[in-house]
């Protein structure tokens, strides 16, 4: 199937890997920030690392809310997002003050723990994931690790959104799904077989 | 449970593949991008690639090999070596490259840190200090591959650094560096107790034993060069990785 897969590019960093597995799998992505091009994808990927307001700043700056919605909600096409990709989804961020595209009723908030924890942030490192319900783009095993840097955490308003927990410090939502619309904290372009999995189901969805 | 990092370190000069001792006595080991695909089907966390030639010659990084090592490795890459503008930082991102790991040119000029890491984040932008004993029971710290003193100190250096944004910090000692004897545990102990960011402990590592002890030691995460390379106490040469299930 020769699929329009469309990656977002809002200047939020390393786009590459993911254009890498794209390829790797044998799918050309396009990776783009122009209206018409992502209105005519077939299946999106929002990615992202930094900062949640700059990135806002960027979607907004380059006017990709009305696109994003479009294909997100009105055409309800696959869409993906990916790291700061998922934060932006939600509703708004501890990290900044800019709403954000609020796809997904949830909040971003910061990790905190005390100074004797030893646990440092960012949660930077190979991590497990324990899968919630099912899922386009999850397997259902229980041993699935994944890749993860980051220093603020999704939390969902609706359990129901929550597709995977992940423990650091406390449990936190490492993905999210309601129909069409999916979010990874995780970078599964960065994961090995696990993230390849995970594209190749995306892929097929 | 986050797993403790255990990262190859391969250090690249003129297109091939090296192990050093102490920063010298190069051994040439073969290709890196062999060695890489290795590491790939092995699953290690993450790779560290220096090129150890790139700031000595003053060239910058050697893109097209970096594309070619990086294309197909899905896993974590951080890259070192000959980084000094922010326009090769962005290519490095562009290939595909997950960290930048900056050393002799971040040392001299902290700026390049703090715009790198303003612009990419903090969570991309490693720096990377090679440490030496001195006489006075301290570390003195060297750059251009340790062939070079800096007038900061260890110290000043750390705090600089985190000041400036980096979001993690390798510690490589010259001392231990291929000596396989074990880490310089002094060193991970005084060094992280100085710093926030997670520290990648380079140097040393001989055996599964030198993991724990830096870990014990304030390691968030292992680097490990001879270890993963050499087999056997005639150090043939054959590629291993240590799966987290042995930690």
């Amino acid at each position: 199937m020769n699929q329009k897969v469309v990656i977002i590019d809002y200047g939020m960093g390393n786009i590459g890997s993911i254009v890498n597995m794209f390829n790797f799998l044998g799918v050309r992505p396009i990776v783009s920030n122009d209206e018409q091009i992502i209105k005519g994808a077939d299946k999106v990927v929002l990615p992202g690392v930094g900062n949640f307001d700059k990135a806002m700043n960027n979607i907004n700056r380059l006017n990709l809310k009305e696109s994003i919605y479009h294909l997100a909600i009105e055409k309800q096409k696959p869409f993906l997002g990916i790291c700061l990709g998922m934060q932006i989804m939600c509703e708004n961020s501890e990290e900044g003050t800019l709403p954000g595209l609020s796809l997904i009723q949830a909040d971003v908030k910061k990790f905190s723990f005390a100074k004797d924890s030893g646990l440092k942030i960012p949660h930077m490192g190979w991590n497990e994931i324990q899968t919630q319900k099912e899922s386009k783009i999850l397997e259902q095993e229980s041993s699935s690790r994944f890749y993860f840097v980051h220093s603020f955490f999704v939390s969902c308003k609706n359990n129901l959104d929550v597709s995977a927990l992940t423990e650091y410090g406390h449990t936190f939502v490492s993905a999210f799904e309601r129909e069409n619309l999916m979010g990874v904290q995780f970078h599964p372009e960065k994961s090995h077989r696990f993230g390849i999995q995970l594209f190749k189901k995306y892929l097929a969805i | 449970m986050l797993r403790t990092r255990i990262i190859p370190i391969l250090l690249l000069k003129d297109g091939g593949l090296v192990k050093t001792v102490k920063f010298s006595k190069e051994r040439y080991i073969g290709d890196p991008i062999n060695a890489v695909k290795i590491f790939n089907v092995k699953e290690a966390d993450e790779l560290v690639l220096l090129d150890i030639s790139a700031t000595k010659k003053g060239s910058g990084p050697n893109f097209d090999e970096i594309r070619e090592i990086v294309s197909e490795a899905f896993m974590p890459i951080g890259y070192g070596g000959g980084i000094s503008t922010l326009t090769q930082i962005e290519e490095l991102f562009n290939l595909g490259v997950e960290k930048v790991i900056l050393n002799s040119a971040a040392i001299e000029n902290m700026e390049l840190i703090s715009s790198a890491a303003d612009i990419f984040g903090s969570q991309s932008i490693v720096v990377s200090i090679d440490v030496k004993r001195n006489l006075f029971s301290g570390y003195s710290v060297y750059t251009h591959s340790g062939t070079k003193k800096s007038k900061m100190s260890l110290d000043e250096i750390l705090k600089a650094i985190q000041i400036a944004g980096a979001g993690e910090l390798v510690i490589n000692s010259i001392d231990n560096d291929g000596m396989m004897k074990g880490y310089d545990y002094d060193l991970i102990k005084s060094v992280s107790s100085k710093i926030e960011i997670p520290l990648v402990c380079v140097g040393g590592a001989g055996s599964v034993q030198d993991f724990r002890l830096a870990i014990s030691a304030g390691a968030s995460a292992v680097g490990a060069g001879s270890m993963f390379i050499y087999q056997g106490v005639h150090k043939a040469v054959l590629i291993s990785y240590v799966p987290f299930e042995q930690l």
